[in-house]
């Protein structure tokens, strides 16, 4: 259901008090300016995309809007006058509301809590009113087209939901002004329809949205205006509806606009092993090392693509985990992408998890090189040849507070060790070859990773796995979170490891990066696999197809088995 | 703000889709025990013991168990809302035996002095630590810990070095504070019996209860929530300095004196109670309630060991030391088997 | 570029200005400038803190604190704590009599052997159980000086002259109880600093689940850990005990791990883990002593003396995070 929102209204032509505005605002943090001369204003009554690759100034820019921290110079205004927020809470007092990307909620609270807190109806006696704050709670809840247990603990709710009653809780707040960060990142796509209902029936109120995404086809469904920051500063403002989806990706890159058509979107399929090529085959600014040969000979030594060999290098069969996984089973073969698609609780990342040994398994095999593997251990996993990148890197990837080198060994300590004493001279020569082919921007290799952009994380993680001379490599969002020119590199980085002869398996939400990415695609649905698709039939159409799934069996009776009796 | 649901949602979705969140039997037992678990075994031990000695169940006995807990109650209530912030406070030893102190000298000047000097004197502390605690990024364990060592230097200081020890006199109506009776129950058992049920009052059904709790469970959103995160860290501390102010003047009623030696480790006995009842150490999420069954518990594990010969406070210990681990042991395994249904996200 | 910005950014790092000593300098460093304050300090007001003997005595007082307190900060690296370390303390020395009638060394094995047994029950409780940390030593506190005072029950004098030698003897002109801190020293640094295990230590409390899914025996490390923390508390209540030729169980010990948690913090160690300062936390250790002996040489009264070291300890922590939250 892809509808476009209707032109802007008239009066947006006019001179209008812009209902919140950041005038030339700047802010700087410990040596890096974020923000340099940002002048943003959004109208009441209009929903105003903010646009750019994570780095650009976003986050930070919503964060000056809403009192979370104070621009250095230039000043904000709300409703035209002039303000200056001390706190969270003070943004919220005036009309400000925000939904986050995170979740910002109380897991261990109930759902009609967490909707009302701070703001609980009260009985005349002044105490909290329970009985309302739940009768209130399940309204509001049913009318977001969500029937949960609002006295249950959200905690033990699917992220999607949360997210809706974190949407609940910022419109019932009564806001002139709501900022929504990246709010569709967990939703499903009928969740997504709601949300846009909602903002759109708030923009018809005189509401002033501020709508922040990385799915570009959202922002011409839903956005009358865009504002398009690069690097700090503001690059494009005008209206959405005349902004071509080339033109909006080349200001985002600061690219050309023919580059981007000649080449697609990703950089999957960048020139790969003419390592150093400038202008239009390379990654985005960067280029990596030297061509040597990957670290870890048991990548394998050819450097063209080799032919797929019959055998696969992974083999997975009825893999099935307690209510999340059943009976999953799939192939990879050397020098293959295979993508795992799906919707949000479909199972991609417990999949994963699953193969690697890091999620408790109940039953099913993992063959790789058709040696069976022993499940539900990592280690089991690691000497086997298998290595996970997770979606999570500040969860379950980086320790924050040793250097980059040491994160980068962190799997592999025993191999740069004698007798439990580490050696220096191995862990530099093995650090020293991945920075340079990585091309992980840091001042000195000891530098605390904590310090690291997110691009250069991810970098340093995917370090740490091939390290482990993995014969196979599952990335779950290898890209989420990083500027597009990391991006890029990671995208061509993954090219090249399929190129050298590993198994990759690729989860992404991005359909542009897991269709150029991926040379089949298995898609799951509900913890099973729910289609195949091979060759030619790799497109985005056939995989939202796929996704889609059944239309009969989308309706609130089918098959979901969340679903108890009514 | 608005109170009424936002009519921008109505019916903004098309279609409903129910979440039935399943909870296995396993799970609803379990989430029964984990809340409850400290209760059972308390009504267990006191069945067994009433069956095993003929005078347990006297009125005497069990009027004494309760006067005895209830002068230990304040603490550990004052605690339990203390690590509700996920916080916690080494000094509520300190303190009490601080307010003992200050209690018995200033029974001299009568018995309103007796009762509002440590209450004034310990609140003063509570506020002094919540603040630095609220307001710098010192963790609570240190805080407190500095605390701690803090009370007891004020408190060799007000008396000589710990060379004097203040009585109350014997015509003061101070003592009847803890020696008095209504309706049979000694004035402390009302007190705790009030406080306790002020402080199920004050988490269920007041937006500071909540407000705790979201600080415990996950502050930077309870930030983002504007919630009055600071303010309510102030005042959790202050209630513990005052609660264990409120206690250590209890007992110097019962005492007629003001001990010096008092307190040493009993911010480590409170977090036991706390422990035992049930709420989660990380904060976040526990019960008032179950902090009172936990003291009630330890004071009958004493009167238990007590009958069995054992006098020597040691082996009380012992048996302290290991029930906590039973009990702990217990609550871990009940909470992997509630974590076992959650549904997972992708 | 956005590059550019990156590598701007990874050229700013708050820990290593190399301009001016700034705050964040003094964060860092703190502890030893505070000790390098007080020791000067002493010089001035101290009559006799120059002399050697005095030196000698600082040491011995502060070994059993470093000893504790090394074994405590590899338990903070990992996001635990241990407040049992006292406790165990009281244990060894009361166990210790009991075997002397066997010799010096089978003795001394037994106290060491005490604390192993501790050690390994916490860590077991908390790697396999899953208990908290907090919760595992506290009844480790509360339960083992009960245990303690039962086998130990009164004071006992030890005038075992194999004892004797270890608490009082040097060798070499360094006290014996200070040789064995100072070995205590040098192996847990080079622990923490060149091996693997070192490493673990400091990732499982960086990123308890980083490190599992890096194949790291998260469960082995954390038993080991705890139990290095139970033989080295025990090893400095068998040095405290001979030293004072008495084995108190009631006494000896007492507020050590408040003692021991306090250096580690002030030495830089952060209470959530994730890194280890060795060097700071011996500082740490040698500061608290310094502290106290310092009140007690000026006559400070032991009230006063308290709220001092009240104060010390706040200030010292909250320049050591000062910085780190700009």
């Amino acid at each position: 259901m892809t509808t476009t929102s209707p032109p802007p209204p008239a009066t947006a032509e006019q001179p209008t008090t812009p209902a919140l505005q950041a005038d030339g605002v700047t802010k700087r943090f410990a040596g890096v300016t974020a923000l340099s001369g940002v002048s943003f204003s959004v109208q009441p009554g209009s929903i105003h995309a903010l646009v750019g690759e994570n780095g650009a100034g976003k986050s930070t820019l919503i964060k000056v809007l809403t009192g979370v921290h104070r621009p250095d110079e230039g000043r904000l205004l709300h409703h035209g006058a002039e303000t200056s927020f001390g706190r969270a809470a003070d943004a919220q007092a005036a009309g400000i509301s925000t939904v986050y990307q995170e979740v910002n909620l109380v897991p261990l609270l109930s759902v009609a809590r967490n909707v009302f807190l701070g703001r609980e109806p009260r009985t005349r006696l002044g105490l909290v009113d329970v009985r309302r704050m739940e009768r209130e709670a399940r309204q509001i809840t049913r009318d977001l087209g969500v029937d949960v247990d609002v006295t249950g603990d959200l905690g033990r709710l699917g992220l999607g939901i949360q997210q809706m009653i974190a949407l609940a809780r910022a419109v019932s707040i009564d806001a002139r002004v709501v900022i929504m960060d990246e709010p569709t990142s967990s939703l499903e796509r009928r969740e997504v329809d709601t949300l846009f209902t909602v903002a759109r029936r708030l923009r018809d109120q005189g509401v002033a949205i501020v709508f922040v995404s990385h799915r570009l086809d959202e922002l011409w469904q839903l956005c009358d205006a865009v504002t398009i920051l690069r690097d700090g500063r503001v690059v494009h403002t005008g209206e959405m509806a005349t902004l071509s989806r080339r033109e909006l990706i080349s200001h985002m890159l600061g690219r050309d606009i023919d580059d981007v058509a000649a080449h697609g979107a990703t950089g999957f399929g960048d020139a790969p092993a003419t390592a150093g090529a400038t202008g239009a085959g390379s990654a985005g600014g960067a280029s990596p090392a030297p061509a040597g040969a990957l670290v870890g000979s048991g990548v394998g030594s050819t450097t063209s693509t080799p032919a797929l060999s019959a055998d696969p290098v992974l083999s997975v069969t009825g893999l099935d985990a307690r209510a999340a996984l059943h009976d999953v089973a799939f192939d990879v073969h050397q020098g293959e992408v295979l993508g795992l698609a799906g919707l949000l609780g479909s199972g991609r990342s417990e999949t994963v998890k699953a193969v690697y040994g890091a999620l408790a398994t109940d039953g099913g095999e993992v063959r790789v090189g058709g040696r069976p593997v022993r499940r539900n251990s990592v280690r089991a996993s690691l000497s086997a040849g298998v290595a996970l990148l997770s979606e999570d890197r500040k969860a379950e990837g980086i320790v924050p507070e040793l250097s980059v080198r040491d994160n980068i060994v962190l799997a592999v300590m025993d191999r740069v060790s004698t007798f439990g004493v580490i050696s220096d001279r191995k862990v530099d020569a093995l650090v020293d070859t991945f920075v340079r082919r990585l091309g992980i921007k840091v001042s000195s290799p000891r530098q605390l990773v904590s310090q690291l952009s997110g691009g250069n994380q991810q970098k340093v993680l995917i370090a740490r796995w091939l390290c482990t001379e993995p014969r196979v490599f599952l990335l779950d969002e290898p890209t989420r979170g990083i500027d597009v020119g990391a991006k890029r590199e990671v995208q061509g980085l993954i090219d090249e490891l399929a190129a050298r002869g590993l198994g990759v398996v690729l989860i992404s939400s991005e359909s542009d990066e897991l269709v150029e990415g991926s040379d089949r695609v298995v898609v799951l649905r509900d913890g099973r696999v729910s289609a195949r698709l091979d060759g030619d039939d790799v497109t985005s159409s056939r995989l939202l197809a796929a996704l889609v799934g059944d239309p009969a069996s989308d309706d609130a009776a089918g098959t979901d088995p969340e679903e108890g009796a009514r | 703000m608005t109170h009424s649901p936002a009519p921008v949602l109505e019916q903004a979705a098309d279609s409903t889709r129910v979440v039935r969140t399943r909870r296995s039997r396993g799970e609803v037992l379990a989430r029964l025990a984990q809340r409850n678990g400290a209760l059972a075994t308390l009504v267990v031990l006191v069945l067994v013991m009433a069956v095993a000695f003929p005078s347990f169940s006297t009125a005497g006995n069990l009027s004494q168990i309760a006067i005895q807990s209830s002068f230990f109650a304040p603490l550990a209530l004052g605690m339990t809302f203390v690590i509700f912030t996920g916080g916690i406070d080494l000094s509520v030893g300190s303190v009490y035996a601080l307010g003992g102190v200050l209690a018995a000298w200033g029974s001299q000047y009568g018995p309103v002095v007796a009762v509002l000097l440590p209450l004034a004197g310990c609140g003063l502390i509570g506020l002094v630590q919540g603040t630095i605690i609220a307001r710098t990024a010192i963790p609570a364990f240190i805080v407190t810990l500095a605390g701690l060592l803090f009370a007891r230097g004020l408190l060799l200081i007000l008396t000589d070095e710990g060379s004097t020890t203040y009585k109350v006199p014997a015509d003061s109506a101070f003592l009847e504070l803890s020696r008095g009776t209504f309706l049979g129950l000694g004035w402390p058992v009302w007190i705790t019996v009030v406080l306790v049920a002020v402080g199920v009052l004050v988490l269920r059904r007041t937006s500071y209860g909540s407000t705790l709790l979201a600080v415990g469970g996950q502050e930077d959103a309870a930030e983002l929530m504007g919630l009055p995160v600071r303010r309510s860290k102030v005042i959790v501390y202050t209630v513990s300095g005052l609660l264990a102010g409120l206690a250590g003047a209890l007992t110097a009623s019962y005492t007629a004196s003001g001990v010096t030696t008092l307190g040493v480790g009993l911010e480590l006995t409170a977090i036991s109670a706390v422990v035992l009842g049930g709420t989660l150490l990380t904060g976040g999420a526990g019960t008032v309630f179950g902090s009172l069954v936990g003291i009630v518990l330890l004071q009958v594990v004493a009167n238990l060991i007590n009958r069995l010969g054992l006098t020597n406070s040691n082996w009380q210990a012992v048996v302290n030391g290991v029930l906590l681990v039973a009990v702990a042991v217990g609550q871990v395994q009940l909470s992997r088997i509630q974590a076992r249904s959650r549904p997972g996200d992708d | 570029m956005s590059t550019q910005a990156t590598a701007q950014e990874s050229r700013t790092e708050p820990g290593r200005a190399r301009r001016r000593p700034d705050a964040a300098w003094v964060a860092r460093n703190g502890v030893y400038l505070a000790l390098v304050v007080l020791v000067l300090l002493n010089i001035v007001i101290t009559p006799y803190f120059v002399s050697a003997s005095n030196l000698r005595l600082q040491l011995i007082q502060a070994a059993p604190v470093v000893i504790v307190a090394l074994g405590m900060s590899l338990v903070i690296g990992t996001k635990g704590i241990d407040l049992g370390v006292g406790s165990v303390m009281a244990l060894s020395a009361a166990i210790m009599p009991l075997y002397i009638g066997y010799g010096t060394l089978p003795a001394i094995l037994v106290g060491v052997a005490a604390g192993l047994v501790t050690g390994f029950v916490a860590g077991t409780l908390v790697s396999r159980l899953g208990l908290q940390p907090i919760v595992a030593t506290l009844a480790i506190f509360v339960g083992g000086r009960g245990l303690a005072n039962v086998i130990g029950g009164q004071i006992k004098n030890l005038s075992d002259p194999g004892l004797v030698r270890l608490g009082s003897g040097s060798t070499l002109g360094v006290p014996n109880t200070v040789l064995v801190a100072a070995v205590v020293f040098a192996v847990v640094w080079f622990v923490v600093r060149r091996t693997t295990f070192g490493r673990g230590v400091e990732a499982i409390g960086g990123n308890p689940r980083a490190a599992e899914l890096a194949g790291l025996r998260r469960a082995r490390i954390l038993l080991i850990v705890y139990m290095v923390a139970g033989v080295l508390a025990a090893v400095a209540g068998v040095l405290a005990a001979a030293r004072s030729q008495a084995s108190d169980p009631r006494t000896l010990g007492l507020l050590m791990e408040l003692n021991a948690i306090a250096a580690v913090v002030i030495g830089g160690t952060p209470l959530t883990g994730g890194k280890v300062r060795v060097v700071g936390t011996v500082a740490g250790a040698l500061l608290m002593q310094l502290l106290v002996s310092t009140l007690v040489a000026q006559d400070v009264p032991d009230s006063v003396a308290q709220m001092i070291q009240a104060g010390v300890i706040v200030v010292a922590v909250w320049v050591q995070l000062g910085r780190k939250r700009s």
